[in-house]
């Protein structure tokens, strides 16, 4: 239980109280001052190097997840195989070009100029994958949008009202719309501004005052060891 | 006994503090406590550590607590019984943070709670991780959750396993995931960001039931869109104390909640004071003169 509760709940105590210790106090304070600089730094080093171990894990799982995957033929298996693929490749060439092993010499350009085979991949085959999916964002907030203006009560009607004007007010097509008003290129992104300084910003500083009362209630919970779901333990 | 060592170590902490900022002018003009942080931000930590603690102490002494329903924490029952009925999967994610993030931590606490119900029920759940810290504090939350549960035998190295620490890999494994397995209920409970809404839309697609949770300001509303339930900020963090209902858990949420009426009554009065102008509240909030 030592090992397991006790010492995680005292390495816990002591690595919560450090930023809150360093945040308040000096190096000049006297006794502890001179370590407030030193733990500040080493805490957060600590974290880079166990975040690293616990990596080695997780290639670990998808090694092992993937091959079971591929053996008992579950759904999406062949996708498997292309991770597998994927992690093998990539992961040879950037340990042997960072090693400078043989014809692999340096992780992005060759002596030669030239791009590596590592960076290659990234460049042309990671980079435009990840662009993809990133670009799917557009269709899925249009879907997302189409689903909260529905008019469907007075609060949803509100909500298309305010979303209109603000679209309309940051679009220079707004502008142009109510241009032949007098002053109507004016007001209509006054009237956003307004939108998005008063009611949204009271709305989101509710939101974040509350979160950071509940963040720092439940840090409180996780330094005195109240909370302990991360454990794994219970007591 | 760990209880009362780490409120001593606490205590002795905040006593530390405290006394640092009382005796803080010393030779050669250099301060104990950095300067800009000891009006209103050490002020808000003792007020607030205090009234937690106390009411802690209150709740554990048998007091009883109202703690408001939240109806995102209730649904969690629901959803995993649909589960249960169509046979289908749970799917669970903890967010992109780390360990580090406190959404994460809050996120685990669900976890547990979810993960009990599952092996109790003995449905399927699946625990697809970003970070490598969060993936091995899941594997142990989920397996101790089994344990508890009296379900060793239903679990697993599969139910948590780790993806790739790239956003949006994890986000195509994830929303493939959901497309081929169709899980019947997703949790999408923790740190977000620009992933949120392909995987809340995605998991809309396919007809789950899903409660999400972020204090992620910009991530919210896209939740809130497409969500069955959306535990906002605040409810994320009261969760675990909300599931677990432990006199103690219990207790910090009234504090934190005893901590929010202060400052909105402080408010309320800064800005009165404000229009009549007088600045003093507000310039003691202030931070660098911000």
């Amino acid at each position: 239980m030592f090992w397991k509760l006790r010492l995680p709940l005292l390495l816990t105590l002591f690595v919560g109280a450090v930023p809150i210790v360093t945040f308040f106090l000096t190096e000049h304070t006297p006794v502890i001052g001179p370590a407030v600089p030193f733990v500040r730094d080493r805490v957060e080093s600590y974290m880079v190097i166990i975040a690293g171990f616990a990596l080695l894990l997780g290639v670990v799982s998808v090694v092992q997840g993937s091959i079971r995957k591929i053996e008992r033929r579950r759904p999406g298996w062949p996708f498997a195989i292309s991770l597998l693929t994927g992690l093998l490749v990539m992961g040879a060439f950037g340990i042997l070009s960072a090693m400078r092993v043989g014809p692999f010499q340096g992780l992005l350009t060759a002596p030669d100029g030239s791009d590596t085979p590592f960076y290659w991949m990234t460049r042309n085959m990671f980079n435009p994958l990840q662009a993809a999916m990133f670009s799917l964002l557009a269709f899925y907030i249009a879907s997302a949008a189409f689903r909260a203006f529905r008019v469907r009560n007075v609060e949803a009607t509100i909500l298309l009202a305010a979303a209109f004007v603000v679209m309309l007010g940051r679009t220079p097509l707004g502008e142009y719309v109510f241009s032949w008003l007098p002053g109507g290129e004016r007001w209509l992104p006054q009237v956003t501004d307004w939108i998005m300084a008063v009611p949204n910003a009271a709305a989101q500083r509710g939101i974040i005052i509350g979160a950071a009362l509940g963040a720092a209630s439940l840090s409180l919970r996780v330094i005195l060891g109240i909370e302990r779901s991360y454990l794994g333990v219970k007591e | 006994m760990v209880h009362g060592t780490a409120r001593a170590g606490w205590l002795g902490a905040l006593l530390l503090t405290a006394t640092g900022v009382a005796r803080a002018q010393i030779a050669g003009g250099e301060t104990w406590y950095e300067p800009t942080r000891v009006g209103a931000p050490l002020v808000l930590f003792l007020v607030f550590s205090i009234l937690v603690l106390v009411f802690i102490d209150r709740s554990r002494k048998g007091a009883q607590l109202f703690i408001r329903r939240i109806a995102g924490i209730n649904a969690i029952e629901e959803a995993v019984g649909r589960a249960t009925e169509l046979g289908k999967k749970v799917l669970y994610l903890t967010g992109a943070g780390s360990l580090e993030e406190i959404q994460t931590i809050a996120s685990l606490a669900v976890l547990r709670h979810v993960g009990s119900l599952t092996a109790r029920y003995a449905v399927d759940l699946d625990v697809p991780c970003k970070d490598p810290l969060a993936f091995t504090a899941a594997r142990e939350t989920v397996q101790e959750a089994y344990m508890q549960a009296g379900r060793p035998d239903l679990h697993t190295s599969d139910i948590v396993h780790y993806v790739t620490y790239d956003q949006f890999a994890y986000t195509a494994s994830v929303t493939g995931l959901m497309v081929r397995e169709k899980p019947a209920a997703n949790f999408l409970i923790g740190q977000f960001h620009a992933e949120s809404l392909l995987l809340a839309e995605t998991g809309q697609a396919t007809g789950a039931i899903q409660i999400a949770g972020t204090a992620e300001i910009t991530q919210l509303p896209f939740f809130a869109v497409v969500c069955d339930y959306t535990l906002m900020g605040e409810e994320l963090f009261a969760a675990g104390a909300y599931l677990s209902r432990e006199p103690a858990m219990l207790g910090s949420i009234k504090g934190q909640d005893i901590t929010k009426a202060m400052l909105i009554v402080y408010m309320l009065i800064g800005i009165l004071l404000q229009i009549f102008g007088v600045h003093a509240l507000k310039d003691f909030m202030s931070i660098n003169g911000s």
